[in-house]
Parts: structure tokens; C-alpha cells; sequence
């Protein structure tokens, strides 16, 4: 019998710490290899930890809600077999050893070689969110070699959060009777990418208004048969996700990010869209939306949505976004300016849909309009593509009708 | 296949070559009768005749001399000095003469002469027994020298250098003669003179070295993999001058750490070079400073066994330099 420490993994790059949200084992449980044992949450992702081996948790060493390093041990648990632990017990204490002893004397932590800097400038890769291997904490070329290969197994996330420590929040007094909430994990992240966004982007704004009747008509004729044999919603946002995509088909300028020295116009179409529970906002991402039918989309709407309600989303679903689309509407904002997702080129809003006199030929008619309002990086685009682009989408949605958009 | 030390190595090239052509000779102090003092040439004397096996005075610039003159007029001459020590005499004929007798004639003589002469400490030979003389001659263009580090190598970089058109040095370890064992093809292998051997490939640190030093670090390099998991890229130059400077580029690129050992006193040497070109080419890929390993900055070879092993470079030594550079 061997006791055996399971430490925090490091969940994606430039991931430092994160918070134990939820421990899904008690003391004395008997655990196999690959159970997940705790939820911890980090500024990028929820993610379950995996047991790294069979046996029984005999002390959890980490209370829930508590923000802790990499590296920390978080349970301990009881090996049985005399095998396993043999080959492994020293090589545990070897890298137990190697931690803390870069952590006491992490002096050359911060001596780059030329290598190294080399490749981190060409890799964009934050030397800060890098543990060093080698003498006094170095980082060494090999670490950065392997962080390169470990990005490329990852598939390289186009949207990368930045590290969350870079923002320096200043303490302001408060009475005793104010609620103080500490800034972690989600909400840190949220607010980082919102200060870069909007100190970096230079925004401009556009709004146009659409007549969806066609749309609303169609839609519901089709939702309960599509309920009933599907089992979820045919979603608004569906339509207006494929109507996106069409659109951004014909117009890739703002299917673009902004990369310092280049502008990357993306080959897939792979629409950011933000959803949200009351503490947080998610921004998962549908993956080549223009190769989906409108019931595909609606149940990957529906998918994300679900996740993003129980915390499952996982880095994965939120990386590779190329442009957002938000669903202001939910709220009933007819109204409003978005935040562009950095560093994507745009984002758009779809606002809600009110019935509205509307003049058709001279005369008054009730009609369902929606607006969209487009935020833009004007850095990559500028008001004559938008304005084409936004026209377009507009006539893809005031003629959707089911010979136009078949659900199927 | 038969197994061949480095000494049998030497002795089968010059056999083969000079049955092979005619113009090939031997001449050196007691190389005749007596077979070389590290019996070199043992029985060839025997086989080829005295015209063939020339014994020679003590005099080593005359030994370069007639050599140099021999080959000028047509002959193939391998010279042979006794101890690397003992060619300081001919320093003039190699440099001023040989050297240089291609270049200025504008190409109408030529001097193909092969100079052989064991180097190197680590027998208990002392000051005039053991030491590395190849810095002197590597800054002279229109020489070549070459360096063997294995009994394949010996063979096959001799005939490279008897047959090559100009003079080339080739300086054999005489601790290797006997240390060195391996099994050798009875093929014609001729092994091209200017290009380096990437040993073995290695991913944690680059290894540049020469001559017998190249068998520590094979030997530590070994060890490494088997008790740290530490993969050693091991490059032997075999030719010292000139040296093959693609082949260094792309051995340090691979790893960005580099190790370079001679046993040479450490200022001004072959790897001072080598560290130059290093430093003008692969700035931006190297992770680690360059480091040297040499023997001190003394001037002889100590007799004393205790010094002797103090000054020489060994197995241990380049071990722990090599660990100290892969945890960089």
C-alpha cells in the first residue's frame, strides 16, 4: 500500500492556476484509473481532473472554491498494487522534486537565449505562461519546442485568451457592509479580453433593419412539427446564423483576424456565438456553419446552450472562432453596440424581433422587424464592405421562405 | 569481417595503396628493418624492399624535405615522423614549402605527400611524447589535416590522403593504436577528406570533438542515454583543416547546446575555431553558452601520473560536461 499525491494539471497553455468548483469524490471512495475526481475551473475552461491511477481517496487536500497553482497537490489516494507503484513512486518523487526545486531558485526564470527568444517571437509564445526545465528555472529551447508541438496537437485555437495576470485590478476601499467578490477564473478572463478588446480595437458601429416576416412566418409554421421530431426549439438564431455564414461566404473580408503585421482571412467559417448564465459568459464556437442545414445548426445551438448551463464546455467547443454572432434579443434590447471578440474583425447582434407599422406602398402594414447591428475592427474593415455585407444579409433573410431555406 | 585495431588499420592502408600504385613510398625514422617504433610499418619493409621503405636520418626537416621534393617530381611519399612532437624541424618545408608549392606556381607543381605522425598523451610519454602539435599547421591554406577517432576511419582517411593531390597531415592517436578495435570491411573504402561524421543523432546537446576524444565521448554519451535518458548529437570532424563548416552549423542547430573537447591545450585551438564558426552562424538557435573542453593552459604533457591524468581530458570529464550542458 502507497500513498500517492494527484497534483493540478496544467489546463492548456498560459494556464497558471484555477479553482476547485466541485470535488466529485468523498474520502473513502474507490476510484478507478481515469475517474474523474474534481472540477476545476480556470480562466479558460471547466475541466474535469482525471485519476491518474486506481485506489482510495484517503484525504482531499484542496477545499472547494479555492483558487490554487498548478502543481498543487490536490488528494492523496491509496495505491494497492505493489507493481504499479514500484516503477512509479520514484519517478513521481523525482518531478515532486524538480517543481520544487525550480520554484525556490527560479534565478535564471527570466535568462532568455537567443534560441528561445527566437522562437517565441516567432510562435507568439508568452515566455511568462512557459515553465522552465532547465538550470535555476530556464526556460530552455526544447521547453519551447515542446510547447510549439503541444499548440499543434491542440490544433491552435485562433482565439487565444490572454494570460489573465497581465491586468493589475486596484483595491478600492469599501464599507463593511459591501459584498466583496474576488476576481477569478471566468470573470477575470471576461474582463481581460474586454480591456484588450476595447483599448486595442478602434470600433465603429452599424445598424440596419430587417423585415423578417417571411421569416417569423415560416418558422412558425415549422416549430412544433420540428419540436415534436426533433425534441428541441427551431431557434431565430438558427436562420440568422446561416444567413451570417451565406453572407460571410460571399464577403471573407470580415471572416478575418487581426494579427499585428497581417490581416488572416479564414478559410472555415466558424461562428463565436455568446451564451451565457447569470455569473458568466461563454462564447462557444459552431464549427463551418455554412456546410450546416438550419436543424444542424439549431441543435448545435441547442448542444452549446446545454453546456454552457451545466459548466461542461470544454476549450475545445470555445476555440477556432472566426466571427461572433450575439443574440442581444433574448433580452428584448432592440439596441446595441457589441464588444468585438478579439481578435476577430467583427461581431453582430441580432436584436429582437418587434411588430411594427411598416409602410409597404404607401400604406400601413404590421410587420416583424429586427434590427442588427454590426461592430467592426476598423483596422481591417471599413464602412463600404460592412455596408455590403449587411445589405446582403439583410435580402438573404427577407427572402427566406422554405423553397429558399429548407430546414432539412 | 574482421576485427582491426587502429595501428592494423594504418598499416593495411599503406599496404594496399602501395600495392595499388607504384609511386607510393615510405620513409620516416626506423621504418625499415625495425617496423616503425609502434610498429606501423611492420613488415612492409619485408614485402616492398628498401627503395620502397626508406630508414632515414634523424632529421625531420630533411624527412619533410625529401618527401616534399619526391613528390613534386611525380612520387607518392608517405612521410612518417616518429612523435608529433618531433615535427617542429620540418615546420618550414610543411608551411613554406609544401604548403604553399600549388598556390605558388599558379598550379604547375603539385605535392601530394602524405605526413603521418602519432600525437596525443595519456601513455606516460611526457613532454616529447604526447603532445597535440595540429593547431600550429591549421592555419595554413593549402594543407589539409586529418584526424581518424576509429580504426574504419584510420583506413579509410589514410588512402584518402595518399591519394589526394596535395600535402595532408595526419596525425593518428598513438593511446588508439592498440585501445581501438572494430571490425572492418576488407573493401576499398576511401572516406573523403573535408567532410565531418555525424556519429549519432541526439536531440539534448550537440557534441563536436576529434581524434581519441571522440571515443570518450561515444563511450560517455552511452552512459548518459543509459542512466539519464540524455540523447547526445555526436559530431567527429575527422578533418580538422579545413574544417566542414556545414556539417557544424547543422549539428548545433539541432540542439542549440553545444559541447566542443579537444585535448589540446584550450586557447587558440581547433575548437576555438569551430566556437567561431558557431558564433557567426547559428547565434539565433543557440539555448546555451558554447562550451570548451580542453586541457589546460600549460605547457607540456606532465610526466608525473597523477598530472598526466590531471591534464588529460577524460571519459568522466566530458560525462559531467555533458550533463551540466543538457540541464542548462
Amino acid at each position: 500500500m502507497t500513498v500517492k499525491t494527484i497534483t493540478m494539471p496544467q489546463l492548456g497553455e498560459s494556464v497558471t492556476e484555477g479553482t476547485i468548483s466541485q470535488w466529485l469524490v468523498q474520502v473513502g471512495d474507490v476510484i478507478e484509473k481515469y475517474q474523474p475526481l474534481v472540477e476545476v475551473m480556470t480562466d479558460k475552461v471547466n475541466a474535469e481532473v482525471p485519476a491518474s491511477f486506481s485506489g482510495k481517496i484517503t484525504k482531499l487536500l484542496v477545499e472547494e472554491e479555492t483558487t490554487i497553482d498548478v502543481g498543487t497537490p490536490l488528494c492523496e489516494i491509496e495505491v494497492e498494487s505493489m507493481e504499479s507503484t514500484g516503477s512509479n513512486h520514484p519517478e513521481m518523487e523525482h518531478n515532486h522534486e524538480e517543481i520544487s526545486s525550480t520554484k525556490e531558485i527560479n534565478t535564471m526564470k527570466n535568462r532568455y537565449s537567443p534560441a528561445v527568444l527566437k522562437l517565441a517571437s516567432e510562435h507568439q509564445i508568452d515566455l511568462d505562461s512557459v515553465q522552465g526545465t532547465g538550470m535555476g528555472g530556464r526556460i530552455t529551447r526544447k521547453d519551447i519546442n515542446n510547447r510549439i508541438n503541444q499548440t499543434k496537437q491542440e490544433q491552435k485555437p485562433v482565439t487565444e485568451t490572454p494570460s489573465s495576470n497581465t491586468l493589475t485590478i486596484e483595491r478600492s476601499t469599501s464599507i463593511l457592509a459591501d459584498k466583496e467578490i474576488p476576481v477569478t477564473g471566468m470573470r477575470k478572463a471576461i474582463a481581460t479580453n474586454m480591456v484588450k478588446a476595447t483599448s486595442e480595437i478602434p470600433h465603429a458601429w452599424m445598424m440596419i433593419e430587417v423585415d423578417v416576416t417571411n421569416l417569423v412566418r415560416y418558422r412558425n409554421e415549422e416549430k412544433d412539427q420540428f419540436k415534436q421530431s426533433e425534441g428541441y426549439n427551431l431557434s431565430y438564431f438558427a436562420f440568422f446564423l446561416n444567413a451570417v455564414a451565406k453572407a460571410l461566404k460571399k464577403f471573407p473580408e470580415l471572416n478575418s483576424s487581426w494579427a499585428n503585421d497581417k490581416i488572416i482571412q479564414h478559410k472555415d467559417i466558424n461562428l463565436s456565438i455568446a451564451v451565457g448564465n447569470e455569473t458568466e459568459l461563454f462564447v462557444p464556437v459552431i464549427r463551418n456553419v455554412d456546410e450546416k442545414s438550419i436543424k444542424g445548426i439549431a441543435k448545435e445551438i441547442h448542444v452549446l446552450a446545454q453546456k454552457a448551463k451545466s459548466g461542461t464546455l470544454t476549450h475545445q467547443d470555445m476555440a477556432g472562432g472566426t466571427f461572433t454572432v450575439n443574440n442581444t434579443g433574448t433580452f428584448g434590447s432592440v439596441q446595441s453596440m457589441g464588444v468585438i471578440n478579439y481578435p476577430q474583425a467583427a461581431i453582430l447582434q441580432v436584436e429582437s424581433i418587434v411588430k411594427r407599422p411598416v409602410i409597404i406602398d404607401d400604406m400601413f402594414a404590421a410587420r416583424d422587424m429586427v434590427n442588427l447591428c454590426l461592430s467592426l475592427d476598423h483596422r481591417i474593415l471599413d464602412g463600404v464592405i460592412c455596408g455590403q455585407f449587411m445589405s446582403h444579409v439583410k435580402a438573404i433573410l427577407e427572402n427566406i421562405s422554405g423553397n429558399t431555406t429548407p430546414i432539412y | 569481417m574482421p576485427v582491426v585495431s587502429y595501428i592494423e588499420a594504418i598499416k593495411t592502408a599503406m599496404e594496399e595503396e602501395m600495392e595499388r600504385d607504384e609511386r607510393v613510398f615510405i620513409l620516416g625514422e626506423d621504418v625499415g628493418k625495425r617496423g616503425g617504433v609502434f610498429r606501423a610499418t611492420e613488415g612492409l619493409y619485408e614485402r616492398f624492399g628498401a627503395k620502397r621503405v626508406i630508414d632515414t636520418p634523424l632529421a625531420e626537416s630533411a624527412i619533410a624535405g625529401v618527401g616534399i621534393g619526391a613528390a613534386m617530381y611525380g612520387m607518392i611519399p608517405i612521410a612518417e615522423m616518429q612523435f608529433a612532437d618531433f615535427i617542429l624541424p620540418a615546420v618550414n618545408q610543411i608551411i613554406s614549402e609544401a604548403a604553399k608549392i600549388r598556390y605558388r606556381s599558379n598550379n604547375d607543381w603539385t605535392c601530394p605527400i602524405t605526413i603521418r605522425a602519432p600525437y596525443g598523451g595519456g601513455v606516460h610519454g611526457a613532454l616529447y611524447h604526447s603532445q597535440s602539435i595540429e593547431a600550429i599547421f591549421a592555419n595554413q591554406p593549402g594543407l589539409k589535416i586529418v584526424m581518424p577517432s576509429s580504426p574504419r576511419d584510420a583506413k579509410g582517411l589514410l588512402k584518402a590522403a595518399i591519394r589526394d593531390p596535395d600535402p595532408v597531415l595526419y596525425f593518428e592517436h598513438k593511446k588508439a593504436y592498440r585501445l581501438l578495435k572494430e571490425e572492418i570491411d576488407n573493401n576499398e573504402e576511401v572516406i573523403e577528406i573535408g567532410k565531418a561524421n555525424l556519429l549519432q543523432e541526439g536531440a539534448d546537446i550537440t557534441v563536436i570533438t576529434y581524434g581519441l576524444c571522440v571515443h570518450y565521448a561515444k563511450e560517455a554519451a552511452k552512459e548518459l542515454a543509459a542512466e539519464q535518458g540524455i540523447e547526445v548529437n555526436l559530431l567527429d570532424l575527422r578533418t580538422i583543416y579545413p574544417l566542414d563548416q556545414e556539417a557544424i552549423i547543422n549539428a548545433v542547430n539541432k540542439t542549440g547546446k553545444v559541447l566542443l573537447i579537444t585535448e589540446d591545450n584550450k586557447e587558440g585551438s581547433i575548437i576555438s575555431e569551430v566556437s567561431a564558426i558557431i558564433g557567426e552562424h547559428c547565434l539565433f538557435e543557440l539555448d546555451a553558452p558554447i562550451k570548451r573542453l580542453a586541457g589546460p593552459n600549460v605547457p607540456a604533457m606532465p610526466y608525473a601520473p597523477t598530472l598526466e591524468k590531471a591534464f588529460m581530458v577524460n571519459q568522466d570529464q566530458i560525462k559531467q560536461a555533458m550533463l551540466d550542458l543538457a540541464l542548462f
